[in-house]
Parts: C-alpha cells; structure tokens; sequence
C-alpha cells in the first residue's frame, strides 16, 4: 500500500510539474541528501536540516522528510538509490559532495520523476535541476579580500588559512587574491589548515614566527579563526593584527556583535541554507506561487550592526 | 656482547641523525627556525603524539597494534569537557572541577585501554580489528556528544585550566615537562622491569613466552591500559590549549603515533621497543610540519608528499646504519 502510494504521489507529481496548483491531498515525501557532521560547518548544515524537518512536518500534515547524511561522495551516491528505491522520494534535496561524481547519480534519480533541488555547489551538467540554491563561493574570499583592503587603506601584510584541498578551497582563495591584487595589500603566505581548529593554531604559530609584520589574516573558516586567535594571544600579538573570519560560528558571530577588536567581522556562508532549499522545495508542492530557477545567496560581511540577524543560539555551529 | 652493545648504540644515531638533518635543513630555510619560541613551539606541539607514542611503543613492542588512540582522545577531551561544564552547577570552585575533570579524563583512558585489551585477549580477536572497531565507536561518540559541531569548555574554567599548556617551569613549558617525565617513566618501565622484559618477549614469541610461565593475557591488557592512560595524559594537556573538542580532533593521530614509533626504530612485528627513539620519531614529525609552515618553496599540495619521503627515509638510514654494523 505503502508502495503504491509513493508511485501514485511521483506520477502525479510529474503530471502538475508545469501546473503547480496548491494543496494536493496526496502524501509528499522529499529526500534530503547532505554531508555527515564531519566538521563544525557540516555539523551546522545537519542541524538546520533537522530543524527544518521539524518545522515543515509540523506545518503540512501530508508531507514526509527524510534526511541521510553521508561521509563521502561515494556514499552519497549510494544513498540516492535508496532514497529512490526504498523511501520512494517524490522530489530530492542534496547538498553534493563534489560536482562531478555526483551529476550522473542525480540525473538517475531525476530519470525516475523526482523533482531536484541542488544546494551550494552547482552539478557539472546544467539543466538537471528544478530548482538551484546557489551559495557563492568566490564571493566568499571576496567580501573578505574586500573588507581588509579597506580597513587597511590599502597598505599591509596578510596571510591566509585556507581549508581543505577542495575545489570550493581554491574558487574562496581565487575571490579573495583577486580582491586583494592590485590594492598595494601583500599576500606574505596562504597555508592549508583543513578547515581545522587545532591545524589553524599550529599553521598560524608558524606565520607568527616568520612573519614579523602581519597586520591582517584571513581564516576561510571561522573554526580556523578561533584556533588562530589563540595563537596570536599565545604570542601576545593580539594588538598588531585583526582575522576575518567566514561561515557564521554563533562564538565568532556573537564576538562581532559584541564588537570584539581582533575578529571585527566574519563572511557569511550559512549552513542555513539547507533549510532555505526545503522551504523552497516544500512550497513546489503546497503553494500556488512557481518556485523554479536559480536562487543566488549571497555572501555578505557580518558586522556589529547586523550580526544580531545571523546569531542561532541552539545550532551547533 | 661489546660488538652487539655497538650495533644498538649506532641503531639509536639513526633517528637523531635524522632529526640533525631535518634541523640543518631548517635553519638553512629561514633563520626563524632557531629562536627560542619557535623550537619551544615545535617542543609543546610533538608533546601530545610523544605522550602517545610512548604508550604505542609498549603495544607494538608486544607485538600488539591500537588504532583507536585518536578517536579515543577525542572522545575523552569531550567527555572531560562535558563534565566540567556540568560540575559548574555542582560547585563554583574552578580549581576543584579541573582536578575532577582531569582525573575523569585518566580514568575513561584507563578503562578505555582495558576495554581494548579485555576483547583481544579474553575476545580472541585481532588488535587490528578490536582497536578498528572502538576507533569508529569513539569517534562516532564525540561527534554525537558535540552535536555534530564543537564542544567548548566554559570560560572561567578554562581561564584556571589554560595554564597547564601555555605556561612553564625555568622555560620549559608544561606540556613539554609532561612528555619528558613520561618518556623517562616509560623507558624504565620497558628496560628496566620485569614487566617490560615481558613485553618484549611477548611480541617477540607469544608462545615461547607462554611457555616461559609468562601471563600473556595480563602482559597484553596491560600495554593497552598503559596506551590508554597516556592517550589520557595527552587529551590532559590537549584540552586547555583550545578548550574544546569536536569530530575533527585527533584526527590521524593514530598513524602519527605509529609512525613515531617505527621512526624510533620500534620493530612494527613487535619484541623490540626503544622509547628514545620513540620521543625523536615524535620529533621529526613535527619538525618536518613546523619546517613546511616556514617556506613557500613546496606547494602546499605536496606536503603529504613530503612527510611521506621523509619518513620513508629516516626509517632507511636507522635500518641501514643498523645493517652495516651487523
């Protein structure tokens, strides 16, 4: 019953796909494929997934969320099938792993009449998805290139501490050089610190011991930052350098609304929006407004004035 | 007897002639390298895989293996945390919930490393998989403590805590203090006792050991319970540095510990252990990090590249001075 069920709800899916009338009576179910708490960020993302499930059973009687997280690309793509062919989703929201072992996985799942929402990072092949909630990475280095090339008057040493070795690693620290060339700002050093706090503590005692001149570092990542503040006080450096942090830490967040001097503002990149996809994917099947189409966040500074917007007291990150 | 006397003294040169290498090096790449903050930097941050490691030279010298000691740090520096934060209801004496914390901590290690060896030997199972399997269970643990993000140890308690990584006695900062004390601990208890004779010939012949009226079992459960304390002593100095715990801690420290160990000139099949070795395998990994942070000349996607030349090297140099005596 079950079974057929879930088939009835994709067909019928598929046949207002162009309509999108309001209310349909029969169950929904919507799978949500997200990365497994491995890091503070990731662990944010799981956490606003769940609140968001929470929210939306709460608000719609017949709709259903699933939520499997996954610890790697491959495990990602196995959870797919499942979701199609246990939980028989009607429409899928996957924040990928990567882009390119991912598209054929989700074009599979889109051959069997699901509708697709994609989050962050973008697939390799366009025209999959329904829905696109893009987060912007390059933006990301940007806003942060941007802000220290001001604070600074355009004169000053920095160094940065990038993540992972990933794709999105290298589109942040390509934002951020393209935003600090030319502005008279020297990059000193950029070292990987694997989006890490303890790596970030150690990476940043060993600038402090080259560099004798660091007016600014940026911490692509505000777990990164928190690990290089206690390096800079370590070596009672405080006074001579501020970080600029990114992702929105609810520490980091609240420092900045408190105006603490040495993290004066962090770039946002909320793990929030995981619960923005589920809105809009939600709304695909109970509201009368269309919701297909790329959504652009953007990655805007966190400063004293707004920080209060961006503050979760309860998430984990 | 002189000739074999020989043999061991110039084994032992290998590591540190290493580690003179990777100091050379060094300094000939920036002249920052010598000062004294640095190398006091390059001191305090070998102390948590050294304080391990000491501990995983008493495993693999009994011919045992323990995957588990990152995860287990992690797990212990969480609950350690934890407790902490729930004793600020109880009492708002600081120094009283640091003291329980801390012996908290060395308690979970201890019975964490019983555990382990309790399902080896009573168990039957290889130290491989055992220790595989409570890798997964602890780190699965702390992640689920912390929610999935980081746990943070409250700000008054750790302002009495911090002390304990950032300060020090004549210079010498406290983690430092903590791994010299342990490797002097352990290298008497290995060479000088009977129960580190015993180690040795379990790893070297379990059943010639056994044969030899030895409680191999016991021998066993030991060394793992000596692995757990001292991942305890580690997360001990570990936690005040950061104050707090999350999925990503003591990631990999695992292999570091093994790796320092083998450095040393620790045999990986067992019945031979060498703590001295042990502290400069610990030291040359740190070194060859500390020593990549200071230069641009290597891209940064290499750097696993390096280490892993590096190491390669400094166990060739150790076995071959030892071969060329023999």
């Amino acid at each position: 019953m079950r079974l057929w069920n879930g088939t009835l709800a994709g067909v019928v899916a598929l046949g207002m796909a162009s309509v999108a009338t309001a209310s349909l009576a029969q169950d929904v179910k919507i799978g949500v494929s997200i990365p497994a708490a491995t890091h503070g960020w990731a662990g944010g993302l799981n956490w606003h997934a769940a609140e968001a499930k929470r929210r939306l059973e709460a608000q719609h009687e017949n709709l259903e969320i699933v939520i499997a997280a996954s610890g790697s690309a491959v495990e990602q793509a196995n959870a797919l099938e499942d979701l199609v062919s246990v939980q028989q989703i009607d429409a899928l929201v996957i924040l990928p792993f990567e882009s390119d072992p991912l598209t054929d996985p989700v074009k599979q799942v889109k051959a069997a009449g699901v509708f697709i929402t994609v989050v962050d990072r973008g697939l390799s092949e366009t025209g999959i998805e329904n829905i696109y909630v893009a987060g912007d990475n390059p933006g990301f280095g940007r806003s942060a290139g941007d802000y220290m090339v001001e604070k600074l008057g355009g004169e000053g040493k920095v160094v940065a501490l990038r993540g992972i070795p990933t794709v999105i690693d290298d589109q942040r620290m390509n934002g951020f050089t393209a935003a600090i060339d030319g502005s008279g700002l020297e990059l000193l050093g950029a070292e990987q610190a694997n989006w890490n706090r303890d790596k970030a503590f150690e990476v940043m005692q060993d600038f402090l011991t080259r560099f004798q001149d660091i007016d600014a570092v940026w911490a692509a990542d505000d777990d990164m930052a928190l690990g290089a503040l206690e390096a800079i006080r370590q070596a009672n450096r405080q006074g001579e350098m501020f970080l600029v942090g990114g992702g929105g830490m609810k520490q980091i967040v609240k420092g900045v609304a408190d105006g603490d001097e040495t993290i004066p503002v962090t770039v946002l990149y909320p793990p929030a929006m995981i619960a923005t996809a589920m809105d809009l994917t939600v709304a695909r099947f109970f509201s009368n407004g269309p919701v297909e189409g790329t959504f652009n966040l953007s990655s805007p500074l966190i400063t004293k004035e707004n920080a209060e917007a961006f503050y979760f007291e309860d998430s984990p990150y | 007897m002189t000739l074999q006397g020989m043999k061991i003294d110039l084994k032992a040169v290998g590591p540190l002639a290493a580690l003179i290498v990777l100091m050379v090096l060094g300094t000939a790449i920036n002249d920052a390298f010598l000062s004294f903050g640095n190398l006091t930097n390059i001191l305090t941050r070998s102390a948590f895989i050294g304080i391990i490691a000491v501990g995983a030279t008493f495993v693999i010298s009994s011919g045992g293996i323990d995957l588990s000691v990152g995860s287990m740090a992690a797990f212990i520096a969480g609950a350690m945390i934890i407790v902490m934060n729930l004793l600020l209801g109880v009492t708002d004496q600081l120094l009283v919930i640091v003291v329980c914390g801390v012996a908290f901590g060395a308690v979970l290690g201890l019975v964490a490393g019983w555990l382990n060896g309790i399902l080896i030997t009573r168990g039957g199972i290889e130290a491989f998989i055992v220790t595989l399997g409570t890798m997964g269970v602890y780190r699965s643990l702390v992640t689920y403590l912390a929610d999935g993000g980081t746990l943070s140890l409250n700000f008054d308690v750790r302002s009495v805590y911090r002390p304990v990584y950032y300060d020090n006695l004549l210079g010498l900062p406290y983690p430092v203090l903590i791994l010299a004390l342990t490797a002097i601990v352990g290298y008497v208890v290995l060479n000088n006792t009977a129960y580190g004779r015993h180690v040795q010939s379990v790893g070297a012949s379990e059943d010639v050991a056994r044969y030899s009226a030895i409680n191999t079992d016991r021998v066993k459960v030991i060394a793992f319970m000596i692995q757990g304390v001292c991942v305890a002593l580690a997360t001990i100095v570990y936690v005040p540095r950061l104050g707090s715990a999350s999925s990503t801690t003591g990631l990999l420290w695992e292999l570091e510990a093994i790796a320092a160990v083998i450095i040393g000139g620790t045999l990986l099949k067992g019945g031979y252990g060498r703590i001295g070795g042990t502290i400069a395998g610990a030291l040359i990994l740190t070194l060859i990090g500390n020593i990549l942070n200071l230069t641009d000349a290597i891209s940064n996607y290499l750097n696993g590249a390096v280490q892993g030349v590096i190491i390669i090297a400094a166990v060739l140099l150790q076995r071959g001075m030892g071969r060329q005596q023999g």
